[in-house]
């Protein structure tokens, strides 16, 4: 057993109001500066929706990840770093800046230089690659809301046959999304420069930016396209988990500025040992729970033996007693990783999203306050079980299931307490959970202190 | 190869690849990282907060690099609001994360600017004549060069001026205004004082030291709910969002928590994880819909229908079927449904009429018609209980204007022994073009004072058409009963949201509301607010909480979130923004009835007044216009009228001098000989021209402008794309009188000052280059949240910008050096509306109108007339009062809703903290010179934030309530330090109506509910009923269902058009706030446009667009009569089929092309909006329904409106 730390996030998306606040404090304290004007290290995704880059869940297209070799090895799934070196000047696998999108300002100017004329000073949009005026057709937030139309999104492809997008069946959700900071990261594995690394001490992935040459593998390499290019400087950038705040102990820009109150920063341990072993398990719907078991449970004596042999040291341990993250993952059981068939070992997690849920049961004409009903309407929930499946875990719908159910438990259990009635313990057992237990899952998600967020 | 090569690679540096060559691992200390640390690097980081008009009032941060600003985060300092809840931090939204790009912008107003036409006129001018006002006077009195720089407003042509030049010609403008037509052709618009107070204040202060006209906003955005003075007697008082969290049921309606309320929104997500349950009313799938347990989606503008349904089931199941103890004992103690009403013989029935007062039971005095009665129930016997408007002011109420019933058990219905029963007239609105007809239904009656009467309850369930045994009348067979109102199965035709629905919503909001002790809440917004018949909508769902004691409890009641940001400090702001220290009273004018007038609408009003009256009318409104109704609402001092007569009231004053009379006598008789008339009754007289407007702090031309295109066309001058005609002879107003040529371009100046390019900059004539929140002090408060907190200044104000404290100084001490010479010492005569919250509520008894106009009887100023006050106004020396305390703080002391604060100790204080002025005008008095200074003022002068103020205020109170209020306020002083320190939570003070006594979350109406202080009412209960005659002649006595406005019947307009090849599409045309904006401010912000579709747009179904040949992302134009707008269509299965929507306040300075309809640029989105007078809002005069600023006045709504769409060239022109 190797023990290593690593810093992680879980977002809560069943609070996620998609207001954008994490993606513009993001860009403004890192990215709002030549080259990057295209860059969000952090960006919020209206599901269903194409994402940015567009349809950057397509890996049949870009190939992104791993994948297993017929001796169920690990590969990168663009190939080997041997085949990198061959396309490094012609590379097919990487979105082009119309799949971000072009970035653009306008002619603000005119608005004081303009002499008497015929018509009202107008700012028309002009290219910020180009110069040149241009029509807007796309931004790396083209479909917020569900403007447009959401069907070309990958995943709701991979459900079509039971997902109709009318107006009464409507639902979406926001997926705000950073650098996974992944334990296996097919972008380190795909520099050819060795110029990406996870940071030994916290697993934060980062470009060094004078070693990267720009050859751009590393875009191509990461299925969550979370590596971006720097045209002007001509070297890679992604998100650096803030560092420069979490080693002082500030928490992330998008965590703390996030007004929804969804993000978990803490840290976990994990043994780096079996990192390739987990990551190549044969079925993907194993993933979820491969993932979680080459995480360690900071509270058993030989895993902080190992710790502190393998250099751990005891605030980090502390910490990761208390990580919010562990308890959401493991205590609760309700953080499931995004995409984890990308077998990168994701360390940003989410919580899916449980609402709207009595509107099903409604129509049913039940009383959707009732708890049983409640989770027999989780299969009915406005959004699909199947399409968050997709998201989380490599198309399994029970997981999700179950983490839905908990939620819907808490609720019925708190609605209970809330009007002073006894609330009847057969509710949390049927999640597997103890009114107490359910009491301070309820209390870090609702409640959800500064102090206990991060 | 690759592998090699990093192979080689490990042993060439520090790190540690996993043996497989997987992963690279690295520890701290390299140099690739140096770039990140560097950025985020930084000197300092200072509190501030931003000044625009939402309710977030959020404390952020602002980073500082080598004196550049750089970035802003939240802040998330607030104080503790308790262990089981969660907290306020970290409120914000991405608006204002992306504020800094403001700070370096290239839309940046670094300079001032003045347009070059104007300029160069006026630069010739005064160096011939050598007098700045003399040459304002000769260019804007020669038709041609007025009309030169005029017409020349929004095409361009700015330059560059210096701030010295700008001041001289906006002092010279003013200057000459004030001489030749009246400080009341002066103007002044800044909304929402909260965001602000001492921006706001300073120069408010100035346009009304000089005697100039402060404009409403509140009503003017429709954002005003007028539902709220008319049942509550208050503006507007609702929860803090932390009170959310108390709730267990929660209907949002017509609101989108998550985009408008962004910071508060977690409440609402985090209270579901506590049981509470959340339906959402919404026409769209809405960003709030995605928290909803059930999405609930009435057509748009129907929703009233669904909450009277909602009403009938809850009186059906908790009132008439079984009796709900929790609910009959509030309704009997804290609203009208005891008392009772006088029935009218009317027609074959009778209709119900006046509330029975002590009056008629034979009691004497001015008071007694304003004490109401009810019936107790263990005697039988009528009794007059304290807390009625009775009780309010006059000597034998001291003492007993509470809600104290003593051992009287109020009667809820007349059935019972000794009763009879009669049939009441009722109207109905719900024939699609709002047309009246009438319902028969019965009530049991009894015979009191020889009148016949019953109680509002009983009127109320006959309106709702719940049956009682052994009652006559037409009554609905059942739920299912889809013919008749307000059945569940009727409102599914007319919502289309399923009865059961309805029902089932009912039935769980009341259950919860009985189970919880009143935790059921609505949050309700824009989307319903807005409509014409807002009001209605508001009074049906305002029922429901009512009915089930919702109301006056923390986590229940209604929470309306439209514009209502709160100024806590509200006496202080009042006193200093009203410069009432100085002179007394201040013009406050309601902006809705003013921009109607003076931007030409009116003549484009076809519609008659009676049009939208109940059939049961008396012909009050027959033969008139709106125009009609504002000028009587003006003469008889029901609303404010500025200006208010075609002459200049310092040359009135002087004339009654002259006369040897005094001034008000003089006035009077002018008026009623007709010699001088009221302004509005001839809006096009030049001489009763708004002559000079300024804005600061907002953006009318972009964004609140109702009728945009008429504002350029006849306010300003300007080209305009108004596609509708005047209205024809035979619908023209009889009283107002109509001018054959409408005048283009009244104003002579239009200033604003801001810190960006705007829809209002781009059509100014000077433009003066405003300090950004991040550079300067201020003061911040809101109802979400129970802080206040301060501006502090991040950097100084760059290039030539100065903070609005500051340019309004420079601008009164040019005015000053000019007036010095050519206005000297004047005494204006200022008339003033009846107002709210005094003596002057007692003005028309039983709301029975009386217009001397008619009668030809002399008026009574104050009673059937404006209040005339002389006011001397030395125009020298208004740059040194601007900046000193007057004199009228410790003499008259300050009042707030009815309650006078005393200020001499506090005055005292003040001079202490920022010191006395040493010379000048005002030496002695305490210094208000630097911004730091007014907010100090503005923090020691209220309750809020002085208790000391708030303890005298309720010692003050509790005289005349005769109940003890005491101990509810901490003795606790917030400086402008504290709240530039951190936010500081506020004190309980009486000028709110809530406790926050030991740290408990604001809602509003405890201390009514608990402290038994009546609501400033008639009967000082929650009204239902409204007798006044207007209310009357409009239907609306009750909760009633009016649909929403049929354009095309009032307007006379063709059919619509219903797609086909080279066809459009006509649609509900809806401007719902946006994600990517606070009004108009951010929807230029390159941040927010590269986040969303970089421009304006339009929302539509893929229906819709279908029909109309429309792609995603396809150049549209939306067309109707009063304007165009070009954007790009957003096509998305989230809309509903019929209904567009245009997201607020995307106006025509990012990507508007130039319209093929009109050939001129495209408009905002206001340009196919028009504004409409409810007759209701101009009552005045009587109990609640009175005047105070920003509190009652005609609102501005838009949601009405049509439009048809086309898909247009995909070549675009700018």
């Amino acid at each position: 057993m190797r023990v290593m730390t690593q810093l992680a996030m879980v977002m809560n998306l069943d609070k996620c109001i998609g207001c954008h606040t994490c993606s513009v404090t993001c860009k403004q304290v890192w990215t709002n500066r030549a080259g990057t004007e295209y860059v969000w290290f952090n960006n919020v995704e209206t599901r269903p929706g194409q994402g940015y880059p567009r349809r950057y869940e397509d890996q049949d297209r870009w190939k992104g990840g791993w994948e297993t070799d017929r001796r169920g090895r690990l590969r990168l799934r663009a190939g080997g770093r041997f085949k990198k070196l061959a396309t490094i000047f012609a590379n097919p696998l990487m979105p082009n800046i119309r799949d971000y999108y072009e970035p653009w300002t306008y002619d603000y100017d005119t608005l004081f230089t303009a002499p008497e004329q015929e018509h009202t000073p107008v700012a028309r949009p002009r290219s910020l690659i180009s110069g040149r005026p241009m029509k807007v057709e796309w931004s790396a937030n083209w479909d917020d809301d569900l403007a447009g139309d959401p069907s070309p999104d990958p995943v709701l492809q991979s459900v079509s046959e039971q997902v109709k997008l009318e107006f009464e069946k409507t639902f979406m959700f926001f997926l705000p999304r950073i650098c996974e900071h992944c334990l296996n990261p097919s972008c380190v594995a795909s520099c050819p420069s060795g110029a990406l690394y996870k940071r030994s001490e916290d697993g934060i992935v980062l470009v060094d930016q004078d070693r990267c040459r720009g050859w751009r593998m590393c875009v191509t390499g990461c299925p969550y396209k979370k590596v971006y290019f720097n045209h002007r400087t001509g070297k890679a950038e992604k998100c650096t988990f803030c560092f420069p705040r979490v080693e002082v102990g500030i928490p992330t820009i998008c965590a703390e500025t996030c007004v929804g109150r969804l993000r978990y920063i803490g840290p976990v341990l994990y043994d780096a040992d079996r990192v390739a072993g987990a990551a190549a398990v044969p079925d993907e719907r194993d993933l979820v729970e491969a993932q979680k078991s080459v995480l360690l449970d900071p509270e058993d004596p030989a895993v902080q033996e190992a710790a502190r042999e393998s250099g751990v040291r005891d605030d980090w341990l502390e910490a990761c007693r208390r990580s919010p993250v562990h308890k959401l993952i493991f205590e609760y059981g309700v953080a499931l990783p995004l995409h984890p068939e990308y077998r990168t070992m994701p360390m940003v997690w989410y919580i899916p999203p449980l609402s709207p849920v009595v509107d099903a049961l409604g129509r049913t004409g039940h009383d959707g306050e009732d708890a049983g009903n409640l989770f027999g309407a989780i299969d009915a929930l406005r959004i699909p079980v199947d399409y968050l499946a997709g998201l989380f875990t490599a198309g399994d719908p029970a997981p999700v299931r179950e983490v839905l159910r908990k939620l819907a438990a808490m609720r019925s259990h708190m609605r209970e307490v809330n009007l002073g009635r006894v609330p009847d313990p057969a509710v949390s057992a049927s999640v597997g959970m103890t009114p107490p237990l359910i009491e301070s899952m309820y209390r870090l998600l609702a409640i959800a202190e500064y102090g206990d967020r991060y | 190869m690759g592998q090699a090569l990093v192979r080689a690679g490990r042993f060439l540096r520090p790190g540690r690849v996993s043996p497989d060559l997987r992963t690279l691992f690295q520890v701290g200390g390299r140099d690739g990282d140096v770039y990140y640390r560097e950025r985020w690097s930084h000197d300092k980081v200072v509190r501030s907060t931003h000044g625009v008009n939402c309710t977030g009032s959020c404390s952020w941060k602002v980073y500082v690099k080598d004196g550049v600003i750089t970035w802003e985060a939240q802040e998330t300092d607030y104080p503790d609001v308790g262990s089981d809840r969660p907290q306020y931090e970290p409120r914000g939204c991405p608006r204002g994360a992306a504020f800094s790009w403001y700070t370096y912008s290239p839309t940046r107003v670094r300079h001032p600017y003045a347009r070059g036409a104007l300029v160069e006129m006026y630069r010739e001018a005064r160096d011939r004549l050598g007098d700045p006002v003399a040459a304002w006077a000769e260019i804007t009195a020669d038709p041609e060069r007025r009309r030169r720089y005029q017409s020349a407003r929004g095409r361009g042509g700015l330059v560059r001026v210096s701030w010295d030049e700008a001041t001289e010609i906006i002092a010279a403008a003013h200057v000459h205004t004030i001489k030749t037509y009246g400080p009341d052709r002066v103007a002044g618009f800044s909304p929402i004082p909260a965001m602000s107070m001492a921006s706001h204040a300073v120069g408010s202060r100035f346009v009304s030291l000089i005697g100039g006209v402060m404009l409403s906003f509140y009503d003017w955005y429709a954002d005003l709910p007028v539902a709220s003075p008319q049942v509550f007697g208050d503006q507007t008082d609702v929860p803090e969002s932390a009170d959310w969290w108390d709730a267990t049921y929660l209907l949002v309606w017509g609101s989108n928590v998550p985009v408008t309320r962004t910071p508060d929104a977690h409440y609402m997500a985090e209270a579901r994880y506590r049981g509470q349950k959340v339906v959402v009313m919404s026409p769209d799938y809405s960003d709030a819909a995605k928290f909803a347990d059930e999405w609930v989606a009435p057509l748009p503008g129907t929703d009233g229908a669904l909450g009277m349904a909602m009403g009938h089931v809850i009186l059906r199941e908790f009132f008439a079927d079984r009796t709900t103890p929790f609910f009959t004992d509030y309704v009997k103690r804290f609203t009208d449904l005891p008392f009772l009403v006088r029935l009218r013989p009317h027609a074959g029935g009778y209709v119900p009429g006046k509330f029975l007062t002590a009056a008629d039971l034979g009691e004497e005095g001015g008071s007694a018609p304003f004490k109401t009665v009810l019936m107790d129930a263990r005697t039988g016997e009528p009794v007059i209980p304290g807390g009625t408007l009775g009780f309010r002011y006059s000597a034998e109420g001291e003492g007993r204007w509470n809600l104290d019933l003593g051992g009287v058990d109020p009667l809820l219905t007349m059935r019972g022994p000794g009763a009879g029963t009669a049939e009441v007239l009722l109207p109905r609105f719900d024939e699609p073009a709002g047309r009246g007809g009438v319902l028969r239904r019965g009530v049991p009656v009894r015979e009191v004072g020889g009148e016949l009467v019953t109680t509002v309850f009983d009127i109320l369930l006959a309106q709702y058409g719940v049956a009682r045994p052994g009652l006559p009348g037409d009554w609905p067979k059942g739920y299912g009963d889809a013919a008749v109102p307000y059945t569940p199965a009727w409102q599914e035709t007319v919502t289309g949201v399923p009865a059961a629905v309805a029902e089932r919503v009912a039935r769980e909001f009341a259950a919860n509301a009985e189970e919880s002790g009143g935790r059921s809440m609505i949050i309700l917004g824009a989307g319903v607010n807005q409509w014409f018949h807002g009001d209605t909508m508001y009074r049906s769902f305002l029922a429901l909480l009512l009915l089930t004691g919702c109301q006056g409890r923390n986590g229940g009641g209604w929470a309306h979130y439209v514009g209502q940001e709160k100024c806590r400090p509200l006496t202080g702001w009042t006193l200093l923004a009203g410069a009432l220290d100085w002179s007394r009273p201040a013009r406050q004018m309601t902006g809705t009835p003013y921009w109607y007038l003076h931007t030409g609408q009116w003549r484009y009003d076809t519609a008659p007044a009676d049009l939208l009256g109940s059939p049961l009318g008396e012909g009050e409104f027959a033969g008139r216009t709106a125009a009609d109704l504002i000028a009587q609402s003006a003469r008889l001092g029901w609303m404010p009228s500025y200006p208010t007569f075609d002459r200049n009231p310092l040359d009135l004053a002087d004339e009654a001098a002259a006369a040897g009379r005094e001034a008000v006598p003089y006035v009077v008789d002018q008026v009623r000989s007709g010699r001088l008339r009221f302004a509005c009754e001839d809006p096009d007289a030049p001489a009763n021209w708004p002559r000079v407007l300024t804005l600061w702090r907002s953006n009318l031309l972009g964004s609140s402008a109702k009728g945009d295109e008429y504002f350029l066309r006849h306010l300003l001058g300007a080209g305009d794309s108004v596609g509708g005609g005047e209205a024809p002879p035979g619908r023209r107003p009889r009283d107002v009188r109509w001018r054959d040529e409408a005048p283009r371009g009244k104003l002579d100046l239009l200033l604003s000052l801001d810190f960006r390019m705007t829809s209002s900059t781009l059509f100014s004539d000077v433009v003066l280059p405003a300090a950004t929140w991040y550079e300067k002090y201020d003061l911040s408060s809101t109802d979400m949240h129970p802080f206040v907190h301060a501006f502090n200044p991040a950097i100084d104000p760059p290039w030539q910008t100065r903070s609005d404290f500051d340019a309004f100084h420079a601008i009164a001490r040019a005015f000053s050096d000019l007036a010095a010479r050519h206005l000297g010492t004047r005494t204006d005569l200022v008339a003033a509306p009846l107002l709210h919250d005094t003596a002057d509520e007692l003005a028309t008894p039983y709301g029975r109108v009386h217009d001397w106009r008619a009668t030809g009887e002399t008026p009574e100023p104050g009673r059937d007339f404006p209040r005339l006050t002389e006011v001397e106004r030395d125009y020298g020396a208004i740059a040194d009062r601007l900046a000193a305390l007057g004199p009228l703080a410790e003499e008259k002391g300050a009042a707030t809703k009815g309650v006078t604060y005393r200020l001499k100790d506090e005055v005292a204080r003040l001079r202490e903290a920022v010191g006395a002025v040493r010379e000048g005008a005002a030496a002695g008095r305490p210094s208000l010179a630097r911004d730091t200074h007014l907010c100090e003022a503005i923090l020691a002068f209220s309750g809020s934030t002085n208790g000391r103020l708030a303890r005298q205020g309720f010692t003050t109170l509790s005289k005349r309530t005769g109940t003890d209020l005491g101990g509810l306020a901490e003795e606790r002083l917030i400086t402008f330090a504290d709240a530039r320190d951190r936010p500081q939570a506020v004190i309980t003070s009486p000028e709110w109506s809530g406790s926050e006594h030991a740290g408990r979350r604001y809602s509003p109406f405890t201390l009514n509910v608990e402290r038994g202080k009546p609501w400033h009412t008639l009967t000082g209960r929650q009204h239902f009923y409204l007798d006044h005659d207007w209310m009357q002649e409009a239907g609306e006595s009750l909760p009633v269902y009016r649909p929403p406005l049929d354009m095309r019947a009032m307007f006379d307009e063709a059919g619509d058009e219903e797609g086909g090849p080279g066809k459009g599409v006509s649609v509900r045309y809806l401007t719902p706030h946006s994600k990517w904006s606070i009004h108009s401010e951010y929807q230029d912000n390159l941040l927010m446009l590269s986040l969303s579709r970089g421009g304006p747009t339009i929302w539509m179904s893929p229906a819709d667009a279908e029909r109309a040949g429309i792609a995603d992302n396809d150049w549209i134009e939306a067309v109707n009569r009063n304007g165009v707008v070009v954007a790009r269509a957003i096509v998305s299965h989230r809309m509903p089929e019929g209904t567009v929507y245009m997201y607020h306040a995307q106006e025509r300075v990012v990507d508007v092309p130039v319209s093929e309809n009109s050939g001129r640029r495209g408009g905002i989105h206001n340009s196919l909006t028009r504004l409409l007078v409810k007759p209701t809002h101009l009552i005045g005069g009587y109990a609640q329904q009175c005047f105070a600023f920003n509190y009652l006045g005609p609102t501005g709504s838009q949601r009405d409106e049509i439009t048809t769409i086309r898909r247009r060239s995909q070549e675009v022109r700018y």
